[in-house]
């Protein structure tokens, strides 16, 4: 068993990736994920990959276009405004069935917004990451250990399901520090073929094409329509999720990433004083786990989201129960991360039948706690 | 498609289709410069014989339906990350020979910057750059190198420089980049000038093969349709109107003596 | 003796080696419509093609062949 580190969620996220046989790295400076792109500028020339700090994020990740097409694992990161630039590269990258890993280190919006953890780029990542009928995966770890685990998995996904992933994570987890147990190096022999890449003919077969664009309208659908078999796939075989303390839970919390590490301690909170409360939390945010929590409806009374922006995933936590429960939520925006006492008194009036409904009441529930 | 071949010993063929250009119609527009300019490049893949190890990328615009003109592998890009896109392909399989091919609107506005910063970083892929004064595929707007006082859809009472600004001459903005190796401007308006573009594009094919940095070859062209021309007319059009702006010539040259060649003349402006 | 041939396949009737011929043997012709609509170029007059080449190095089509 390989030795525990201490490290930073970014740089475990470079690492994982390096392990994972990501060969060139492409980014553009942003806070918070500057340690991710400084980790793959002092390591890749040190494994003979690539480190290239672009122009700008557009540049970056149509670099990771091109590195894809080529055949290479090859990923990008960026924070909040500068993954809004990369829509147009994303799009392109699921136009041409593309593979290709994105981090999000997010941070406050919209436009500039701030530098504090945010997770208001769900709906960015989850809906709408760039033009057209199309999707990406999109993972969201909670802790630093997770943030190295998921990005083989990523990289693996992308391959078999030939689509860009995404890993979803906040300024909080980028910046602290935790120990974490690396995954083992993967060889080059390990890394699954890409038949399909541009590696030049070489007289050995036909040549190949790269490209979303499609003018036969027909033609277009058609291959719209074979991508949405395989997300049908992903939505049947990737959904994650972790379920804590949820088996006789009346009240179920639903939150990932940042926000889930504070509920945790909530639950914990009101597990002491003998209260029924649990904690789902959603780890592949596309495909949202809807299974797990359609199992939950059968046990609990009310759900109640935690999100660190004005309530962007509880879209996602209402239609799956569609209805037969109530769907409370308790957020911070801008920046600010609640505290687990925050969140506990937020959980108890919900278990006492309370509906809940976001930040006018938070000055309301700080006055509680004192 | 007839190739004409021959079983007689004492026939040659003295021209004909390049092997790396595929056996399918275009969907140019007749008399479109862009079917010489891609047989010309087509030629000299098989002329230095790197089809097999050739990537070609071509971004939004008349140039984006290229994939299908090319036996090499090709990949279509969005409009104006050709440089990127060619960058990532680069720096992935640093022993393939990376080409791209962009127009005007796509190198010279969208996708400066994209330019700019690829011929400084010196990456090793040739640039075909066709300039025809015009935005060809969306049907005829104003582009970057549209001429002073020039007609187009969105400049009806012809380009005003005070509001629209002066058209952007690449090859002399470009030229005092050091990561430059080639920056040469042709034209294809004459049997004579077709010859001298083959040859610059092999040079930057060649430079490219030496590592020694970017190169573009700019093509002045024509884009009959959208300028309201006969071909043979609008030939005549560009070499009164354009080539005076746009100067044929080499404007860096990495091998040449102090690494700036004077512009040529050799080549006939005109 | 030097031979064109027009592939009316590629050929597109835009009329530039018309122009460019030398010698003025190359003519579009209008008794003909290409599977495309167009009216291909043909040769008038092999006997006088010098093998100079303008009108192929002129073709955007790629369309003509020239052979000895």
């Amino acid at each position: 068993m390989a030795e525990k580190v201490l490290m930073k969620g970014n740089e475990a996220l470079a690492e994982a990736a390096i392990r994972a046989g990501c060969k060139l790295f492409f980014g553009y400076p942003i806070t918070p994920q500057t340690e991710l792109a400084a980790y793959m500028a002092k390591r890749m020339p040190k494994i003979g990959g690539v480190y290239l700090q672009a122009e700008s994020e557009v540049a970056a990740i149509n670099m990771v276009y091109g590195a894809s097409a080529a055949g290479k694992r090859v990923m990008t990161s960026s924070s909040s405004p500068g993954v809004s630039l990369k829509q147009e590269g994303i799009s392109y990258l699921i136009g041409a069935d593309l593979p290709a890993l994105i981090i999000n280190i997010q941070r406050g919006g919209p436009g500039l917004g701030g530098i504090q953890p945010s997770q208001a780029d769900y709906w960015q990542a989850t809906r709408a990451t760039g033009h057209g009928d199309g999707q990406i995966i999109v993972f969201a770890p909670s802790t630093v250990q997770e943030m190295a685990d998921l990005v083989a998995s990523a990289f693996d996904l992308g391959d078999n399901y030939r689509m860009p992933v995404m890993i979803l994570a906040d300024g909080l987890l980028g910046q602290m520090m935790e120990p974490v147990e690396l995954p083992e190096p993967l060889g080059d022999a390990a890394l699954p073929a890409r038949p399909w890449a541009l590696t030049g003919h070489h007289g050995q077969r036909s040549h190949q094409v790269v490209n979303s664009l499609f003018l036969d309208a027909q033609e277009l659908e058609d291959s719209i329509v074979r991508r949405f078999q395989r997300y049908e796939q992903v939505r049947k075989n990737e959904q994650r999720a972790e379920c804590y303390l949820t088996e006789d839970a009346e009240v179920v919390a639903v939150a990932y990433g940042a926000a889930a590490r504070v509920v945790r301690s909530a639950v914990n909170k009101l597990r002491q004083e003998g209260l029924k409360a649990g904690l789902i939390r959603p780890i592949s945010l596309w495909p949202y786990p809807v299974d797990v929590l359609e199992h939950q409806v059968g046990i609990s009374k009310a759900f109640m989201t935690v999100e660190l922006s004005m309530g962007q995933m509880v879209d996602d936590v209402r239609l799956a129960v569609a209805g037969r429960r109530p769907v409370n939520y308790f957020n911070h925006t801008g920046g600010i991360v609640p505290t687990p006492e925050e969140v506990a008194v937020a959980l108890r009036r919900v278990l006492a039948g309370e509906e809940l409904h976001i930040v006018p009441f938070h000055s309301k529930l700080k006055g509680e706690q004192q | 498609m007839s190739a004409p071949t021959t079983e007689k010993q004492s026939e040659k063929i003295l021209f004909s289709r390049p092997k790396a250009l595929a056996e399918v119609l275009t969907n140019y527009c007749p008399g479109c410069s862009h079917g010489i300019i891609q047989r010309l490049v087509a030629e000299c893949l098989d002329d230095l014989g790197i089809e097999g190890r050739t990537i070609g990328v071509c971004p939004v615009g008349c140039s984006v339906t290229a994939y299908d003109f090319y036996n090499c592998d090709m990949t279509q890009a969005a409009h104006g990350r050709a440089p990127a896109v060619a960058t990532g392909i680069k720096r992935a399989l640093p022993d393939s020979m990376v080409f791209t091919y962009q127009g005007d609107g796509d190198l010279a506005s969208i996708g400066m910057a994209e330019t700019v910063h690829a011929a400084t970083r010196g990456e090793k892929i040739t640039v075909i750059f066709v300039n025809n004064a015009i935005y060809g595929m969306t049907g005829g707007q104003m582009a970057p190198t549209s001429l002073p006082g020039q007609v187009t859809q969105t400049s009806p009472y012809g380009r005003d420089v005070a509001a629209a600004g002066y058209p952007v001459r690449v090859c002399e903005l470009l030229s005092s980049l050091d990561g430059v190796a080639l920056a040469e401007r042709v034209t294809v308006n004459n049997p004579k000038n077709v010859r001298a573009a083959k040859k610059a594009i092999r040079k930057g094919l060649e430079y490219q093969m030496e590592g020694l940095g970017y190169s573009i070859i700019e093509v002045v062209a024509t884009c009959p349709t959208n300028w309201g021309m006969e071909p043979k007319d609008a030939f005549e059009w560009l070499a009164d109107n354009m080539l005076p702006y746009y100067p044929l010539g080499v404007y860096k040259d990495i091998k040449a003596v102090g690494g700036s060649a004077a512009v040529a003349d050799e080549v006939g402006n005109g | 003796m030097p031979h064109i041939s027009v592939d009316s396949y590629y050929c597109k009737g835009c009329g530039l080696c018309v122009d460019v011929c030398p010698k003025a043997i190359m003519a579009l012709n209008f008794g003909e419509i290409s599977q495309k609509g167009y009216h291909p170029a043909y040769c008038s007059e092999q006997s006088e093609c010098t093998a100079c080449l303008s009108c192929a190095m002129m073709c955007p089509d790629v369309a003509i062949t020239v052979e000895r």
